[in-house]
């Protein structure tokens, strides 16, 4: 059967983007490993990841990402912790590009050098993702907790450009680098770019620990957002091609996002130790979450218990449930609702109809005056302290 | 660079895509870091013949062989690939 969206005369007004039309797993994320040299106060990643330490081997994954493929799945992402740990890293992509998906490595560019640019590329690996912590080298290496982290990364992303590829570079942004953004479109531009993720920091994992010391203040947000709009004007007047992608702050909202385009619609991540998730935080709810091991990927992602959780509007309560906004947002996110109010089937806290989102109020209140603090980083043995403590 | 399409260029895809006949959604596509564009039935046909020597005279011919009644259609495959090479799906020699 003729899919509507594939007739009809040539035209560019096809559908942009990755839609959740058909229910598919069009994503998938294949976080290989927790291991990373660095140590990001606001890594998102799990508080326990040392808990999860007994990690896919090289045949498991290619068989997830065999089941994956037939399920739909044409994006594949490798992340982590840091993928580049991986020794397999290059059989891992030779066999997803033969599988047909378009693979994106996505990594801090420490563990990379020269030959292995050359050796993914042969491989078939489309796409690399640099993070960079800051466009001022003290400040990133203040914050990944390594003093070579900047030069490496410089290194690493004209490699990548030399050797032809997309490069996408990705900044987190929060208190201590906002006010440097025109720095850091600069710093883009010249390293050619192709796109920039400036990821306003989303509070989850670490960074929801560290929130206090990374929240910027709604005056600092608007100046980046404009800076960045007129950097916008500035770089299409001259022709250059590259894209600024600002990621909206959810804590400046009275709305939240349509987290994932809806629970189990198009996402799929796969953890290091099997078990999949729906997205790469939801394994702090108080869900039973399927694992690769013991089911394949076509129950987990249509029958499994976890993945049907929050299908839908059923699970809903009020103010979500007779909200006519949900099929918008879908009450927004379920870790935020957890997290704040201790009760995944409420509405994301950043909402207005909230009744706890005052939490949310107070949080920018307090990123007026704030108190300066320790970070806490993110690595093995603070992670030991909270497996122990749960 | 934007150059004007002609029938006598000849197109290539860009760097930054990957064309691709992909099944389950049933059509064409173009992916690029992270994201999916899927192509409606011409524009599919038309990008599947593009290989960087063919100029868009020759892809014309062999639209015409391919589908029969296809006359006509230079004006429409120009229009096309003068887009396609503004959305930077395509980059076009003189
Ligand atoms: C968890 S990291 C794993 C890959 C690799 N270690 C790296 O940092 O690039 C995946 C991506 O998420 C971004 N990231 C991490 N924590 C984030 C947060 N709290 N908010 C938004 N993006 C975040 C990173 O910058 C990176 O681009
Ligand atoms: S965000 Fe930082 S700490 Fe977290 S995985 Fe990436 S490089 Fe490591
Ligand atoms: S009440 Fe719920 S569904 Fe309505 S806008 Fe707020 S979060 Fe979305």
């Amino acid at each position: 059967m003729a899919n509507a969206s594939c007739n009809a005369k040539p035209s560019l007004d096809s559908v942009p983007g990755v839609t959740p039309s058909h229910g598919q797993p069009l994503w998938l994320l294949a976080e290989l490993t927790y291991k990373c040299p660095l140590q990001c106060p606001y890594c998102s990643n799990p508080l326990d990841f040392a808990a999860h330490s007994n990690e896919l081997t090289t045949d498991e994954w290619i068989e997830v990402f065999r089941q994956g493929r037939e399920l739909g799945a044409v994006q594949l992402g490798f992340s982590g912790g840091e993928p580049l740990v991986r020794q397999d890293l290059v059989e891992l992509i030779g066999a997803a590009r033969e599988l047909g998906y378009y693979t994106n490595l996505i990594t801090s560019g420490v563990g990379l050098n020269e030959r292995k640019v050359a050796e993914f590329r042969q491989a078939g690996l489309d796409h690399i993702q640099v993070s960079f912590q800051a466009s001022d080298e003290e400040v990133n290496n203040m914050l990944a907790g390594s003093k070579k982290a900047f030069q490496q990364k410089l290194k690493m992303a004209r490699e990548v450009k030399a050797q032809g590829y997309p490069m996408v570079l990705n900044f987190v942004t929060h208190r201590h680098n906002i006010d440097q953004i025109d720095r850091i479109i600069e710093l883009c531009v010249e390293l050619e770019a192709d796109f920039v993720e400036l990821a306003t920091c989303q509070y989850y994992g670490w960074g929801y620990e560290n929130r206090d010391q990374l929240l910027p203040t709604r005056a600092q947000l608007e100046r980046a957002e404009r800076i960045t709009n007129e950097y916008r004007e500035k770089l299409a007047a001259e022709g250059n091609p590259i894209k600024l992608i600002f990621v909206t702050p959810d804590y400046y909202e009275e709305r939240p996002k349509g987290c994932m385009n809806g629970w189990g619609q198009v996402f799929l991540t796969v953890t290091p130790d099997g078990t999949a998730l729906p997205c790469h935080s939801a394994r702090m709810l108080p869900v039973e979450f399927p694992n690769v091991r013991e089911g394949s990927l076509s129950y987990i992602w249509n029958e499994s218990f976890g993945f049907n959780k929050f299908r839908g509007y059923d699970w809903m309560k009020e103010p979500c449930r007779s909200c006519d906004e949900k099929e918008k947002d879908f009450g927004g996110c379920r870790c935020q609702a957890y997290m704040m109010t201790g009760d995944a089937t409420n509405a994301d806290p950043v909402c207005g109809k909230s009744p706890h989102h005052h939490k949310i109020v107070e949080a920018r209140d307090s990123a007026e005056t704030p108190v300066e603090g320790e970070f806490i980083y993110r690595n093995e043995r603070n992670s030991r302290v909270f497996f122990r403590s749960e | 660079m934007i150059t004007e399409a002609s029938l006598n260029s000849v197109p290539g895809i860009s760097a930054m895509y990957r064309f691709q006949w992909e099944q389950a959604q049933n059509c064409y596509v173009l992916l690029y870091p992270e994201g999916m564009i899927k192509l409606n039935g011409p524009a599919g046909e038309i990008l599947a013949l593009i290989d960087g020597d063919r100029s868009i005279i020759e892809i014309v011919a062999l639209l015409k062989e391919k589908f029969d009644g296809a006359e006509g259609i230079e004006g429409d495959v120009i229009e096309f690939m003068q887009d396609a090479e503004n959305q930077n799906w395509i980059s076009l020699q003189a």
